[in-house]
């Protein structure tokens, strides 16, 4: 799927339930962190991709303080990268039992005033 | 050639009532009367920052109130790299013939002139503003997820990352101006609160007030002369989310650049000061340096090889974990500490051999590597 060239297609960074990245024509380098280029070859307009959600845990970190008050409200919660089958990586919120390398797929959850991915195990 | 001619430190803990300005100073003027020289011959200056007082010209505030007028002066700002960045231009500038006598400054009120969410705030923003941020992180969770990949790759336990707290917390009770004075048992870190799992209270180092200083010459000015025998610097990601694997973060690009510009090698190193804002921090960058085998640093630690009397002391004030972590100055205590126990004055906590140290500072979430290697020359 191609965003056609416009690299800000909108994702959850814009409270849309999507997670986005973009891949260069030029030389197939993936980046999740949105720009008009691309990083590895600097060739412009990298096109924007709707990823499927579908991942792997590769690391984990359940935090347990909080420095304001919104996101104490949801203490614990479990910050996560993920490994997506697409090929990028992502910081992520995700179930708390999750462990480094579960198979996992995202939906989307309220923190903070905010929409952002949330990983659960993925079922069989 | 450059040398390192005079130290200064604060104590760490709560210096109500100082400013980041007043720590700095303190911190200056015991640099500049250990290396024998008078304010007016410092004609250079570089300091860091201060989170508490942010200033877009740091160095030169610093300089008007301190009363220099200097050929050189600006701010560096690398994270908890900054202190060994700053040690490393000061070194280049020197020999570059630029300036003669740079004060490297850095001092920060962090623990009573903000809140402790203030801190843990501020911290966080190194994280990235739309993909990270968001979610809530703090810096203890950026080490925490390095730690859970760490631990899971190589076999490394919550019990082997509390060794290095203990380590640090036992050295710290030997110096009067650390931050901690109570000895700590690997159970008192098991049990202590949960942070950003798997770090615990205890394995994160504390929000500290305090100032660090030392002076870089072109010549000796004492008895005993430190020489920057050679340095090197690694940048790989700014963002956790953009690291690469473990094992090709910059620590081990750094030490290799510094080994080549040194001529040295880590069997010619006889003291050691890592930076050390987590457990797992300190952990992998002694790993990294090869400083110990892949996941073998909490055994090294629990035969004694890091202790005072051991084989390679290690960060014998206390290091960020126990002396204390006041920002900028942080990691500059390491460089203090290390130069008193190369020049034979850190009293009960002197080594036997320190004529070779080996430093390393790593800036945001393992992002920025400074490596470095002093050498005794007499």
């Amino acid at each position: 799927m191609s965003g056609g060239g416009k690299y800000a297609m909108a994702d959850w960074t814009a409270g849309v339930e999507a997670i986005v990245y973009q891949s260069c024509a030029a030389c197939g380098n993936l980046q999740y962190f949105r720009r008009s280029f691309c990083c590895a070859c600097g060739a412009t307009d990298p096109v924007a991709n709707r990823a499927s959600g579908e991942g792997t845990v590769y690391a984990t970190s359940l935090v347990c303080r909080a420095a304001t008050p919104e996101t104490r409200a949801h203490i614990p919660y479990n910050i996560v990268l993920v490994d997506t089958v697409e090929g990028f990586r992502m910081m992520a919120h995700g179930d708390n039992d999750l462990s480094i390398g579960d198979k996992v797929t995202a939906r989307f959850a309220p923190f903070a005033g905010r929409l952002v991915p949330y990983f659960e195990k993925t079922k069989p | 050639m450059s040398f390192i001619t005079g130290v200064g430190l604060t104590a760490y803990g709560k210096h109500e009532g100082s400013s980041s300005l007043d720590l700095m100073s303190k911190a200056a003027e015991l640099a500049i009367a250990d290396a024998g020289l008078k304010r007016a011959e410092i004609d250079g200056i570089l300091c860091g920052y201060s989170t508490v007082s942010p200033h877009i010209m740091l160095a030169t505030v610093f300089a008007e109130h301190f009363g220099i007028k200097p050929v050189y002066a600006h701010a560096v700002q690398v994270g908890g790299a900054t202190g060994l960045a700053m040690a490393m231009l000061a070194h280049q500038l020197v020999e570059a013939g630029v300036i003669r006598h740079v004060l490297v400054v850095g001092g920060e009120n962090r623990l009573t002139g903000q809140s402790r969410d203030a801190s843990i705030l501020a911290l966080a923003q190194v994280g990235h503003p739309d993909y990270e941020v968001p979610l809530g992180p703090t810096i203890p969770a950026y080490y925490g997820l390095v730690a859970s990949r760490y631990m899971h790759e190589y076999g490394v336990t919550q019990q082997d990352l509390a060794e290095f707290a203990v380590l640090m917390r036992s050295h710290a009770l030997t110096h009067p101006g650390a931050q901690f004075h109570d000895a700590i048992t690997v159970a008192d870190v098991m049990a202590s609160k949960p942070v950003a799992m798997p770090l615990k209270l205890l394995d994160c180092c504390p929000v500290s007030d305090g100032g660090a200083a030392f002076v870089v010459s072109r010549e000796p000015t004492g008895a005993t002369d430190v020489r920057v025998r050679g340095c090197a610097q690694a940048h790989t990601h700014q963002h956790v989310t953009a690291a690469p694997a473990l094992s090709e973060l910059g620590a081990e690009i750094a030490i290799a650049r510094a080994k080549a510009a040194s001529g040295l090698a880590i069997s010619d190193v006889r003291y050691a000061a890592v930076y050390d804002s987590f457990t797992i921090t300190l952990a992998m960058l002694l790993e990294d340096l090869g400083l110990a085998a892949r996941g073998e640093a909490a055994a090294r630690v629990r035969s004694g090889h890091f202790s005072r009397d051991g084989a390679m002391p290690l960060n014998t004030h206390g290091g960020l974990l126990s002396y204390g972590h006041c920002g900028v100055g942080g990691a500059m205590a390491h460089l203090v500490e290390t130069h008193l126990q190369m020049t034979g004055r850190a009293d009960n906590r002197q080594v036997r051999d320190a004529s070779v140290a080996l430093l390393h500072g790593d800036g945001g979430v393992l992002s920025s590597h400074v490596s470095m290697f002093l050498e005794r020359v007499r």
